[in-house]
Parts: C-alpha cells; sequence; structure tokens
C-alpha cells in the first residue's frame, strides 16, 4: 500500500514539470518570433496613429503594359516628407503580393524620400530594390512611371523626380532606364497618357 | 555639350567624338569571319588561342536557327534546332547527332562561350545543317549551300570605254579609287571569282580586273589608266564603271590621259565615284554616298543586357539581329553602320558619340525582352532641361529638335509591324542614348512572339521585324533626307 503523502506528493511533482514544460516550449517560441522578426528587413507598416486617408496608387501592370489608378485608404502623417514616404511603401507593398501585377523584390525598399523646394522630389531606394528588378524597357519604365505618377499625384507641387540607390546615382535601374538625370513630371505624366503607359 | 551651328565646333566635336570611339573600337585590325547563307549574311569577329584561329560556336550557329546551349561541368552541351551535340572543354572530340566528330584542336570554353577552332567549321556545320559547305579559310569566308553571287564582265569598245560588270544578286560594295585603280570592295556578299581570274580587257584605258580575297571580304580591283567611275543599275545586279574626264583641268605640260572625254560626253549615268588616275593629281579616295543609318545592338561585352532564358543574354539577340537589319536597310539603298560587330563593351556616350559624329539619317537601337509579346519602338522621353546655350545643346537633351521626326518613323515602324501580324505598341522611356542624339532616333524592343521566348534567336522571327523596320524607314526617307 503506498502511501497517502506520497502519492499526493508525485501528482505534485507531476503538475510541476508539464507546467515547466509548457512554459519552456512557449519561451522557446517567444525567442524564434523575436529572432525572425529581427531577421526581417522589410519595411515596418505604416503608422496606425495617423488619420486614414483616401489615395490614388499609379499601380504597375506587365499583363497590360501600363499604369492603372487604384483607390487606396492608408494612414498617412501629416509632414509632406512622411507622407510622400508612406505613399510610396504602400504602392511597394502592392508590388510585393504575391499575385502582384507587377513583381518587385520582398527585400526591395523606399529608404526615404527627400522634398527639395522648389518642387523636386529625391527618392532613394535600397540595392536590392534596383539589383533585383528584372532587366527590359517597358519593365523598368512601368516602376519608373508608378512611383513618379503616385508620388505628383498625391504630393502637390512636385514638378521634377531624381531617383537615387542607396543614397548614390546609378546609370539605369536595371539596365535600361536612365536613373542619372531628373524625370520632368510633366513629360511622364503626358507619356502616361499618350502611350497608355 | 553639343555644337549645332559653328561648323568649326561642329567638325572638332565630330572628330573628337570619331576618336574616342575608334579609341574604344579596336575592331580595324581583328580577324573577321564572314559566313554566306540563304537565311543571312554575317561578319563575327577571329580570335587567337594557342596559336590558332577560334571562332564563337554559338555565335556562328545563331542566325541559321534555335539555338540552346548548357554548360556541365566540363561538357558544353548544345542543341541546334533538332541537333544535339555536346563539347567537353580541352578535348578535340565532340558528339554530334550522337556521331563523334574530330575538331583537330582542343575545344575551349571561356566565358560561358564555347569556341570551336575555325579550321573544323567546315566539317561541324556541315553535320548540323545538312548542307554542302564551302569554306575559304585562307579568306575566312564561308558559303553554306548554294548561294554563290557570280560576276560576268564585258567591255564595251564605245569610247569611253565602259566595263559593265553583271552580278547574279544584288550587290552593294563600298567604292573607293586611288591613281590607276577603282577597288570594290564586297563585305557582306558572297561573292566568288570569276572563272578567268585575272579579266583581262583589249583596251589600253581599262586594261584588267582582278578579283581577291582576305579576311572575310572580296575585292574587286579594276585597273585603268582614265579616271573611272562607277553607276548602278538594275537593282543593284549591275555595276557600270566607266572612264571619264579628270576632275581637275591638267595642268600645262601634263601628258594627255588616254580615253580622256570632252565634258559634253560625259556618260548619262550618275557619276557615283570619279578619281583621278593621273599622278599629277593628289590621290583621294572617293566612297560611295549612299544615306547612312546607325544599327545599335545594345548592350554587350561585360554587359550581357536581360537574361532571356537561363543560356540566352540580351546583348547576343541584339547582335544577332543587328545583323539582319543591317542586311534589310542594305536592300532598301542604305549604307549601314553596326555599331559593334561582335562581343564589344561600348559606353552610352561612345554610342552617342559615334552616332552624332558619323551624321547619320537615322539611329536605330536594338533591345530584347522576354518579357510581354511583340515588338515596342520607343522614341526618348526627355528629362527638363534648360535653353539651349547659344549654338550648344545640352548633352541630354540633344534629341529635343529631332523628337518629332523620330515619333513619325516609330508611329511608321508601328504600322509596318503590325502589318506583318506582329503585335507592336509605340512608347516613350527614358532610354540612353536616346536624348543624346541630334539625329532621328528610336528603340527597338523585340519581345517573344507565338512560340515564346525561343521566338528571340530564331533568324525567321528577328528576320520579319528586321525586314518591318527597314521597309518604314525606306518609307521614311524623303522626310529624313529633308531633315535639318
Amino acid at each position: 500500500m503506498i502511501p497517502r503523502h506520497l502519492t499526493l506528493g508525485v501528482a505534485v511533482l507531476l503538475v510541476i514539470v508539464l507546467s515547466m514544460g509548457i512554459y519552456l516550449n512557449r519561451m522557446r517560441r517567444t525567442a524564434d518570433e523575436m529572432q525572425r522578426l529581427a531577421a526581417d528587413t522589410r519595411p515596418v507598416a505604416a503608422p496606425a496613429a495617423g488619420p486614414t486617408e483616401t489615395v490614388t496608387l499609379y499601380v504597375a501592370d506587365d499583363v497590360i503594359g501600363s499604369l492603372r489608378s487604384q483607390s487606396a485608404q492608408i494612414p498617412l502623417p501629416g509632414g509632406r516628407q512622411q507622407r510622400a514616404e508612406e505613399l510610396l511603401r504602400a504602392l511597394l507593398r502592392i508590388y510585393q503580393q504575391p499575385d502582384s501585377p507587377h513583381p518587385l523584390a520582398a527585400t526591395a525598399e523606399i529608404r526615404s524620400i527627400y522634398l527639395v523646394d522648389p518642387g523636386v522630389a529625391v527618392i532613394d531606394l535600397n540595392a536590392a530594390f534596383a539589383d533585383q528588378h528584372r532587366s527590359s524597357i517597358l519593365g523598368e519604365q512601368l516602376t519608373v512611371n508608378s512611383l513618379v505618377e503616385t508620388l505628383a499625384a498625391n504630393v502637390p507641387g512636385i514638378t521634377r523626380v531624381r531617383i537615387l540607390v542607396d543614397g548614390n546615382t546609378r546609370e539605369t535601374l536595371a539596365g535600361h532606364a536612365d536613373l542619372s538625370e531628373f524625370f520632368d513630371v510633366n513629360a511622364i505624366g503626358q507619356a502616361v497618357t499618350q502611350g497608355g503607359q | 555639350m553639343l555644337p549645332t551651328t559653328s561648323k568649326t565646333q561642329r567638325t572638332i566635336a565630330a572628330v573628337l567624338a570619331a576618336l574616342v570611339f575608334l579609341g574604344a573600337s579596336t575592331t580595324t585590325d581583328q580577324k573577321r569571319l564572314s559566313i554566306y547563307s540563304s537565311v543571312a549574311n554575317y561578319t563575327l569577329l577571329v580570335t587567337d588561342r594557342q596559336g590558332r584561329e577560334y571562332v564563337g560556336l554559338l555565335e556562328v550557329l545563331e542566325p541559321l536557327g534555335r539555338i540552346t546551349a548548357r554548360i556541365e561541368g566540363q561538357h558544353w552541351k548544345m542543341r541546334f534546332n533538332n541537333t544535339d551535340a555536346d563539347f567537353v572543354s580541352g578535348k578535340t572530340r565532340a558528339k554530334v547527332r550522337g556521331r563523334d566528330l574530330d575538331l583537330s584542336s582542343a575545344f575551349l570554353i571561356e566565358n560561358s562561350r564555347g569556341l570551336v577552332p575555325l579550321s573544323s567549321l567546315s566539317t561541324l556545320l556541315q553535320r548540323f545543317l545538312g548542307n554542302p559547305v564551302n569554306f575559304h579559310e585562307s579568306a575566312r569566308r564561308l558559303f553554306i549551300g548554294d548561294i554563290a553571287t557570280q560576276v560576268t564582265a564585258q567591255l564595251d569598245s564605245s569610247t569611253p570605254p565602259r566595263l559593265v560588270l553583271n552580278f547574279t544578286a544584288p550587290v552593294n560594295p563600298t567604292i573607293s579609287t586611288e591613281p590607276g585603280k577603282l577597288k570594290m570592295v564586297f563585305g557582306r556578299e558572297a561573292l566568288i571569282p570569276p572563272a578567268n581570274n585575272p579579266l583581262a580587257f583589249e583596251s589600253t584605258t581599262i586594261s584588267q580586273a582582278n578579283f581577291s580575297e582576305s579576311n572575310g571580304t572580296a575585292e574587286l580591283t579594276i585597273a585603268a589608266t582614265a579616271p573611272l567611275m562607277a553607276s548602278f543599275s538594275n537593282n543593284g545586279r549591275t555595276i557600270t564603271v566607266a572612264a571619264t574626264r579628270q576632275a581637275s583641268a591638267p595642268s600645262a605640260g601634263t601628258p594627255p590621259v588616254a580615253g580622256e572625254l570632252p565634258a559634253s560626253e560625259s556618260p548619262p549615268a550618275p557619276p557615283i565615284a570619279p578619281a583621278p588616275a593621273s599622278s599629277e593629281t593628289p590621290p583621294e579616295s572617293a566612297p560611295v554616298r549612299r544615306p547612312l543609318a546607325i544599327v545599335d545592338p545594345a548592350h554587350g561585352g561585360t554587359e550581357r543586357g536581360a537574361a532571356l532564358s537561363e543560356v540566352l543574354a540580351e546583348k547576343n539577340v541584339t547582335l544577332g539581329f543587328g545583323r539582319l537589319l543591317r542586311h534589310e536597310l542594305e536592300r532598301q539603298g542604305f549604307a549601314v553602320m553596326l555599331l559593334r560587330e561582335g562581343d564589344d563593351s561600348l559606353t552610352l556616350d561612345q554610342r552617342a558619340g559615334a552616332a552624332n559624329a558619323a551624321r547619320a539619317l537615322i539611329y536605330i537601337g536594338l533591345h530584347a525582352t522576354s518579357e510581354g509579346n511583340g515588338v515596342r519602338v520607343y522614341t526618348a522621353l526627355l528629362p527638363r532641361e534648360g535653353p539651349d546655350r547659344g549654338p550648344f545643346h545640352a548633352w541630354n537633351a540633344a534629341q529635343t529638335h529631332s523628337l518629332p521626326l523620330s515619333q513619325s518613323i516609330a508611329v511608321a515602324i508601328v504600322s509596318e509591324l503590325q502589318k506583318r501580324e506582329f503585335s507592336a505598341r509605340g512608347l516613350a522611356a527614358s532610354l540612353r542614348p536616346l536624348n543624346n542624339l541630334v539625329v532621328p532616333a528610336v528603340a527597338v524592343e523585340l519581345a517573344p512572339g507565338p512560340n515564346g521566348v525561343s521566338d528571340l534567336p530564331s533568324a525567321n522571327y528577328q528576320q520579319k521585324a528586321a525586314a518591318a523596320i527597314a521597309d518604314a524607314v525606306a518609307l521614311q526617307r524623303p522626310s529624313l533626307e529633308v531633315h535639318p
């Protein structure tokens, strides 16, 4: 006959061991998740604190070979510069979806946008954006047109846009689209309207 | 900045640009191989390795059919149409159509390119194509199938004497003169020697015509004691070489030249290449002037362009396409400068400099993509630049004044392509060197056809597009010729 106090002691120990196992498993999952998040270099989501606004994004579509306008509701901060950055990051997220009409690399990033008076915007892309961009005249031009048109449509007063990669000038985006010059917003707008780009 | 009105400034700029281009290009003294076939006539650069002459097999076969290649360790495996072949780096034995073949020298792999000795080309091509191949190895001229162009000569003993050269196919040689000689250089014509070479004539004025061939070209030299001029007729199948009066009046004491004509008796054909035969007159080369078109196969060298498939690079497709477009434009009566003849690296500034210095009627840049389908024709999307400063254009907006004509040509090309059932679009793009060109300029991007990416290297597909482009440019020639 096993004494009653011994049975109770073993039962308590078993409960403690089980609880510790569950706790340890949870701790390990949390650590894994933190490690995964630390390795994810994608831009963080737009700040939820800003008021949500309806904006027009010009999204490139490889199938039709042109831009199509798309309304989106995104939270936007008040400052012009931050607003411009969030706009293009929202556009980039569309291109990074699995069913994107114009796929861009998952590691592509808009590093920052500088607005310089009068009417100049400088978009700084990360190296992965350009290095992993597909190489073709139309594909590269659609990316440029999409960035410039989206910016110009939602941030008033921009007349010229320059694109840098990792803060430096670069000859072409991926072998074709010339990045060595300022893009004229009016000229791109006309090309998009007339050529259906 | 590019000069536009000052003649001196323009000349200096042109000379500088030409020097930059020529400095970058080392093709003038390079060995060349010319290949003539019913599909295309083209020229490739030959490289020396281990004391022997080699050529890239992919470049040789590319214009002739559908080709894919891949590297597996030391093996370079390729498929040409329905023929499989296996080459091993450093080995002289290869396997084509499942049978062994001796290459005479080792097969080489360099930067993913498979190089075969020139001496093995004849056997190799016969095995791949099943057609008879005739290789003039010392002159590096290779004829596939029954492609030879023959020439017959007849001396008309009228006064002055005229030599009528009849060719079995249209020809477009470069003609130049030296004292006592008129030279015709045939770069892309499959010209073979006449039956009795050299041809001797019973005339004191035009005494001999001598055929020779070397470094991928054929040359016909007419010896004469009087200045000669040449004219084309019969759609380029006949060249008439006639003696004419000297370009300048002979000075006192100059002996009379046999066969010299009074001005009123000059032959009716338009003079193309008059030149002095007298040693008293300074020797002057007078090449035939035809409207010049620049064809620019994009990328090249270390810059491969888009990866169209695992083994197919954009630079190779544009080069093959460029050769075919050159041929089609020449058929339309244009002289054509192909900005790169082989796997050469040229910067965008060098391309623009060469095209501007050449003062061509039109520039056509060639690209290829695996995305979408059909053909896209681009004109410049100019950056915002300040006004011209005096006689100079901003380098990055040099195209401004030619842009309307470039757009008209793009529309014409799109229309011609659509007539031939291509899906074609005209677009604007920020694509250099279009911005930097003072001449009318378009870029053509070849995308896959109904058979997908395999259409891109296909000579038939490229030929169809090239013919449409050349026809459209020929239709626009009157507008191009009046463009300042």
